[in-house]
C-alpha cells in the first residue's frame, strides 16, 4: 500500500469528537480512499475522555494500527493521553491555550493513569504540563503546531458579524478537523460536501458548520507548510459504502424480513434497535408498505419473551442485547430451545464480567452463548467478523432459525459496533429467504406440532392458523405439546431435538461454517471481529516474506470439528487469537479436537487488537521466540 | 355450526386437587369463549408456571404454557405481532405479582388489548404452600413454619396505578358472574385485569370457600351464614370513566382504590374500574404505522420465490460514498 495514514481526534464526551471524525471519514471516502475508524469512550454522558482514530489507505484495511500520524486536540487530556503515541514524522495540532495546563488540572484522569503519566514525564525530565509532554513528542520527531482556537472563533465571529460565535466552544470539533484538513490540502469542496451531508436535516446548523470549517481550512492551508501526508483524490473504483458498526445487522434484519424486534437499552447493542425504529416503515416491492415493530421493553427478560411470543405468530423475530442482558435471557432461551422456536438473538459482546468495561471491547461471551440456559437443547451460535459480513450473516441466521427451528445467537461485539469503515455496497441479490417448514395452510384436522419426522424437524404452524392449533410448554411434552413425564417419550423428544445438531452440521454449507482465508504451516484459528486485525497482520507478514494461514470459525455451535480437523491436517503450528483472557475458542478446540493450540495471542484490555501488535506477536511465534500465551496490551 | 362448551375442552387429564378453585375458572373461560363465538384458531391462552400454568393445556385453543412470571411478555409479543388474535393470559398471584411484578406494571403502561387473569389464592400451591404476595401480614397458612412477615400486594390497586384500563375481581365459585366478567374483559378495548379469588383447599386454610361464604359468621336472626363476598353490580357503584376529564378520572380511580381495600368483613367482586378513553397500544402503533392493523408483522410477506421483497435501496443510497 502506498497510503497508510492514521488521524486521531480526542476530546471530552459530548464535545463532538464523533462528528469531527465522521467529517474526516466522509472526506477521505469521497476522495476514493478506504477507511477504518474506531471510537473509544467511557461509560459517561459528558466530560470523560473519548477519541476517534481513523485510518485511511488506498487498499482495503480492516483494523487500526499502533500509534497515529496526526493528532488533533482541543483539550489537555487528549494531549496528555495521546501525544506520546504520535509516530515519528507525525503532526500534532492543538489549542495553544492548553500549554500551561498541568497533569493535576485534568480532573478526569484515573489515579493510576496520573501516576504512570507523572513517572513518564519525570523519567524524561519533562515538566508535568502540556508543554512538557509536547516537548517529549517533539523529541520523538513529531512536528507540533499550536493554534489559538479562541482567536479563530473571535475572528470568525467578526467576519460573519455574529457575536454569538465568539463563545461557541462547541465548534472546536469542527475547527479541529478542518484545520487538519487544511494542512492536509484536501480539495475544499469535499469538506463542504461532507458537512452538508452530515447535517442534511438541519440546514442552519449545516451553514454555520460550513462557514466555520472553511474558515479554519483556509487559515490552516495558508499558515501551515504542506505536510508529507497530502494524498490526491482517486476515482472511487466500485460502489462503496461508508458504514457504522451496526449497519450490517440492522439493514440485514430489514432485508431478511425481521418484522419484530424487542429490546432493552444496553451499550453497545442499542444502536441497532434505534436504527430499526427510525426506519420502521418499509418499502416492499409490488406490495403495500411493511413495517418493523420495535418494542422497548421493561427488561431483557421481557425482550426475549416478547420476541418468542411474536415468533409464535410466524413473524421473523429477534432481540438485540449485550452480555448482562443476555444473562437475563438465559431461562427463556431454554424455553425457546425445548419449544423449537425460531428466534435470533443478536449479541453485541463487550468486556465483562458483570458490568466490566461497559463501553469497551471483548470477545467474552462465546462460551456463555454456547452454554447459556439450563438443560440440554440445540442452538446455533454464529459469529460475524466485520460489518459487511454481518449483513449477509444476518440473513443466514434467520434462515437457520427457521429451517432448523432453533434459537440462534448471532455474535458481534463492541469492536464491530464502534467501527466506521468503507466496504463494498451490500449486495441484495446475494440474500435468500428460507422459512423452512413454516406452514401457510393446514387442511388436515390431525395436525401435531411436534410430530416425529425423519430429520427431527416438524412442520410448523403459527398462532391464528386454522386447523393448526398447538400447545407449547416448558415442560417436556408429547407430539401435541402437552406435558408429559413419560420416560419413553422423553427419550424420543430428546433424540428429536438433539439430532438436529448433526443435521445442522451436515446441511449448512462448509464455507458458511468455516472460512479458510489463507494456507500456511503456521496457522491462526480465530472467530468474530479478531478477523480484521488478523487479515491485516497477515498482509504485513507477507511483505516480510512470511506466509501464515488463517482459519475463521463462524459456526461455533454445533462445533464443526471434522471440518476443522480437515483444515488443520497439514498445519504444523496453531495460533489461537481472541480478545478474551482464557482463549475460549481454544477451549472448544481442546474439547472437540482433543488438541491444544500451540500458542494463544490474547487481548483483554477492553481495546481492540491492532494489526501492528498482532504482527509483532506472530513474528515472535515465527522466530520461535513467543510465550505459549502472548498477551497484547496496546491502547488508551 | 355453533361451538359448544365441550369443543373448548381437551382430553388432557386435569390433575388439580379435588375442590380446587381453579376448576371454576377454567369452566368460566370455556363458557365465555363459547358464548363469544370466536373461532378456536383465533384464540390463544398464555399461561405462567404453577397450578394455574396448566390451564392452557385444558382449553382447546392455542395454548402457550410459558415461564414463571413471564407470561405477560410472551402474550404481549404475540398480540403486538398479530393484533387479530384474541389473547388471554393466565397465571397465579405469585407468578404475576411476585416474580412477574415488573412485567405487570410495564404491561399496564402499554395497555395492549388483551386480558390477564390472576388465579389469586395467597399461596404457592405447587411448591407446597409458601406465602405468596397476596397473603396478609401475620397470617399463617397451613404449611408455613411461622406467620407471614410481608405485607400483602393489593392487586386491584396495583393494576389501577399501573395503567390497566379494565380492573375487575371475580370469585371462582361464582362461575356465572366470572364468565360475564371474562367476556367483559375480553371485549374491553385495552388491557383488562381480572383478579379471581380462588381458594386453595390444600394449603390455604384461612381464605377457604367457607370463609368467603361466611360460614364462620351466622346471622343471629336468620341463622344463615353472612357471606363476605358481595357484588359491586348489586350496589350503585359505577366503575366507568365516562368522559375525558381529570376530575372524573381521579374520582373513578380513587373510588376503585378505596373499594380495593375492603377485605375481611366485606369483599367486593365485579368491575372496579373501566376506562376506554386511554388509547390502546394498537392505536399508539397505528399513529406511527398507519397500516399496522391491516398489515401487521405476522401477515406481512417478506419474500417471493425465496428472494427478499423489501426494498432497501433508499437506505443503502444514504450511506453510499
Amino acid at each position: 500500500m502506498t497510503v497508510d495514514f492514521t488521524w486521531m481526534i480526542g476530546g471530552p464526551q459530548g464535545s463532538g469528537v464523533e462528528t469531527a471524525a465522521n467529517i474526516f471519514s466522509q472526506v477521505y471516502s469521497k476522495m476514493g480512499y478506504q477507511i477504518f475508524g474506531k471510537r473509544e469512550y467511557y461509560s459517561n454522558i459528558k466530560g470523560e475522555h473519548s477519541y476517534f482514530a481513523v485510518r485511511i489507505s488506498d487498499e482495503k484495511i480492516n483494523s487500526s494500527i499502533k500509534g497515529t500520524n496526526m493528532l488533533i486536540a482541543f483539550d489537555a487530556e487528549t494531549i496528555f493521553r495521546h501525544a506520546d503515541d504520535v509516530l515519528e514524522n507525525g503532526i500534532i495540532i492543538y489549542d495553544s491555550t492548553l500549554e500551561n495546563m498541568k497533569v493535576s488540572d485534568v480532573i478526569t484522569f484515573e489515579h493510576d493513569f496520573k501516576q504512570r503519566l507523572q513517572s513518564l514525564l519525570d523519567s524524561k525530565n519533562k515538566s508535568d504540563t502540556v508543554s512538557g509532554i509536547l516537548e517529549l513528542a517533539s523529541e520523538n520527531g513529531v512536528s507540533v503546531h499550536s493554534v489559538s482556537f479562541r482567536s479563530l472563533l473571535t475572528e470568525l465571529s467578526e467576519n460573519l458579524e455574529n457575536p454569538r460565535i465568539k463563545n461557541m466552544t462547541r465548534m472546536f470539533n469542527v475547527l479541529g478537523v478542518s484545520l487538519s484538513l487544511g494542512m492536509l490540502q484536501i480539495p475544499s469542496e469535499k469538506l463542504t460536501e461532507s458537512i452538508n451531508s452530515i447535517f442534511s436535516k438541519k440546514k442552519s446548523i449545516a451553514e454555520l458548520n460550513v462557514s466555520t470549517a472553511n474558515f479554519a481550512y483556509n487559515f490552516a492551508s495558508a499558515k501551515f507548510e504542506n505536510s508529507q501526508f497530502n494524498f490526491p483524490s482517486k476515482p472511487i473504483s466500485e460502489e462503496t459504502m461508508l458504514v457504522q458498526g451496526h449497519y450490517g445487522t440492522s439493514i440485514g434484519k430489514i432485508i431478511s424480513g425481521c418484522r419484530f424486534q424487542s429490546y432493552y437499552p444496553i451499550t453497545p447493542a442499542t444502536d441497532e434497535s434505534d436504527f430499526l425504529e427510525r426506519n420502521e416503515i418499509l418499502q416492499i416491492n409490488e406490495d403495500r408498505p411493511g413495517s418493523t415493530l420495535v418494542v422497548q421493553t421493561e427488561d431483557e427478560i421481557s425482550a426475549i419473551g416478547m420476541a418468542i411470543g411474536s415468533s409464535l405468530t410466524g413473524t421473523r423475530s429477534s432481540t438485540c442485547t449485550s452480555g448482562p442482558g443476555f444473562s437475563l435471557m438465559a431461562e427463556s432461551l431454554s424455553w425457546a430451545g425445548i419449544n423449537e422456536i425460531p428466534l435470533v438473538i443478536t449479541l453485541y459482546q463487550r468486556s465483562g464480567p458483570s458490568t466490566g468495561l461497559p463501553t469497551r471491547h471483548g470477545q467474552d461471551d462465546m462460551l456463555f452463548a454456547v452454554n447459556a440456559g439450563h438443560g440440554e437443547f440445540p442452538r446455533i451460535v454464529y459469529a460475524s467478523g466485520n460489518v459487511s459480513d454481518s449483513f449477509y450473516d444476518t440473513a443466514r441466521v434467520f434462515n437457520y432459525a427457521d429451517v432448523y427451528q432453533v434459537p440462534v445467537i448471532h455474535l458481534l461485539d463492541k469492536f464491530i459496533a464502534s467501527s466506521v469503515s468503507t466496504c463494498k455496497k451490500f449486495d441484495e441479490s446475494k440474500i435468500t429467504i428460507n422459512r423452512g417448514k413454516l406452514l401457510d395452510e393446514i387442511k388436515s384436522e390431525n395436525y401435531n406440532r411436534f410430530e416425529h419426522t425423519s430429520d427431527g424437524i416438524s412442520p410448523r404452524s403459527k398462532l391464528g392458523l386454522e386447523n393448526g392449533i398447538f400447545w407449547n410448554t416448558g415442560d417436556e411434552s408429547d407430539i401435541h405439546g402437552h406435558i408429559t413425564e413419560d420416560p419413553v417419550v422423553r427419550v424420543q423428544m430428546m433424540d428429536k431435538r438433539q439430532s438436529r445438531l448433526d443435521h445442522i452440521l451436515e446441511n449448512i454449507p462448509e464455507d458458511e461454517q468455516i472460512i479458510k482465508h489463507s494456507d500456511g504451516e503456521i496457522c491462526i484459528v480465530s472467530w468474530g471481529s479478531a478477523q480484521g486485525p488478523i487479515i491485516d497482520a497477515i498482509k504485513m507478514l507477507q511483505n516480510d516474506g512470511i506466509k501464515i494461514g488463517f482459519i475463521e470459525i463462524k459456526l461455533l455451535n454445533p462445533f464443526p470439528k471434522n471440518l476443522l480437523k480437515k483444515y488443520l491436517s497439514d498445519v504444523k503450528t496453531i495460533i489461537d487469537v481472541e480478545a478474551n483472557y482464557t482463549g475460549q475458542l481454544g477451549s472448544l478446540i481442546r474439547q472437540n479436537l482433543e488438541m491444544d493450540p500451540d500458542y494463544y495471542i490474547l487481548k483483554f484490555t477492553g481495546r481492540p487488537m491492532t494489526c501492528t501488535e498482532l504482527h509483532e506477536s506472530i513474528k515472535k511465534v515465527v522466530n520461535n521466540d513467543a510465550e505459549k500465551r502472548e498477551v497484547l496490551t496496546y491502547g488508551a | 355450526m355453533a361451538l359448544k362448551v365441550g369443543d373448548f375442552k381437551t382430553d388432557v387429564h386435569n390433575d388439580w386437587c379435588p375442590g380446587c378453585g381453579d376448576f371454576g375458572i377454567v369452566n368460566a373461560i370455556q363458557m365465555a369463549l363459547t358464548e363469544m363465538e370466536i373461532p378456536r384458531h383465533q384464540t390463544a391462552i398464555f399461561s405462567g408456571i404453577g397450578c394455574s400454568g396448566k390451564t392452557s393445556h385444558f382449553i382447546n385453543v392455542f395454548g402457550v404454557h410459558t415461564l414463571h412470571g413471564r407470561v405477560l411478555t410472551f402474550a404481549q409479543g404475540a398480540k403486538i405481532a398479530n393484533p387479530n388474535l384474541e389473547i388471554i393470559a393466565v397465571g397465579g398471584d405469585g407468578d404475576g405479582l411476585g416474580i412477574g411484578a415488573g412485567h405487570f406494571v410495564a404491561a399496564g403502561r402499554r395497555n395492549v388489548d388483551m386480558t390477564y387473569i390472576i388465579f389469586d389464592n395467597a399461596v404457592y400451591g405447587l411448591t407446597k404452600g409458601q406465602a405468596s404476595p397476596t397473603l396478609k401480614l401475620g397470617e399463617k397458612t397451613k404449611s408455613l413454619p411461622t406467620p407471614n412477615t410481608n405485607y400483602n400486594v393489593n392487586p386491584i390497586g396495583l393494576a389501577i396505578a399501573s395503567g390497566f384500563t379494565f380492573v375487575a375481581r371475580g370469585y371462582s365459585y361464582d362461575i356465572r358472574q366470572l364468565k360475564d366478567l371474562i367476556i367483559a374483559a375480553v371485549k374491553h378495548k385495552g388491557l383488562a385485569f381480572l383478579d379471581v379469588l380462588q381458594p386453595c383447599p390444600t394449603y390455604n386454610d384461612i381464605n377457604t370457600r367457607d370463609w368467603f361464604g361466611g360460614e364462620d359468621r351466622i346471622d343471629e336472626d336468620t341463622k344463615k351464614p353472612m357471606p363476605r363476598i358481595y357484588k359491586l353490580e348489586d350496589t350503585d357503584y359505577d366503575p366507568v370513566v365516562h368522559f375525558s376529564d381529570e376530575t372524573e378520572l381521579n374520582q373513578k380511580k380513587t373510588q376503585a382504590l378505596v373499594k380495593s381495600m375492603e377485605w375481611d368483613s366485606k369483599i367486593p367482586t365485579g368491575i372496579f374500574y373501566k376506562n376506554e378513553l386511554i388509547t390502546p397500544y394498537t392505536r399508539r402503533l397505528t399513529d406511527k404505522i398507519p397500516n399496522y392493523v391491516e398489515n401487521p408483522s405476522a401477515l406481512q410477506k417478506i419474500s417471493k420465490n425465496n428472494a427478499p421483497i423489501t426494498n432497501i435501496s433508499q437506505i443503502l443510497d444514504m450511506y453510499k460514498v
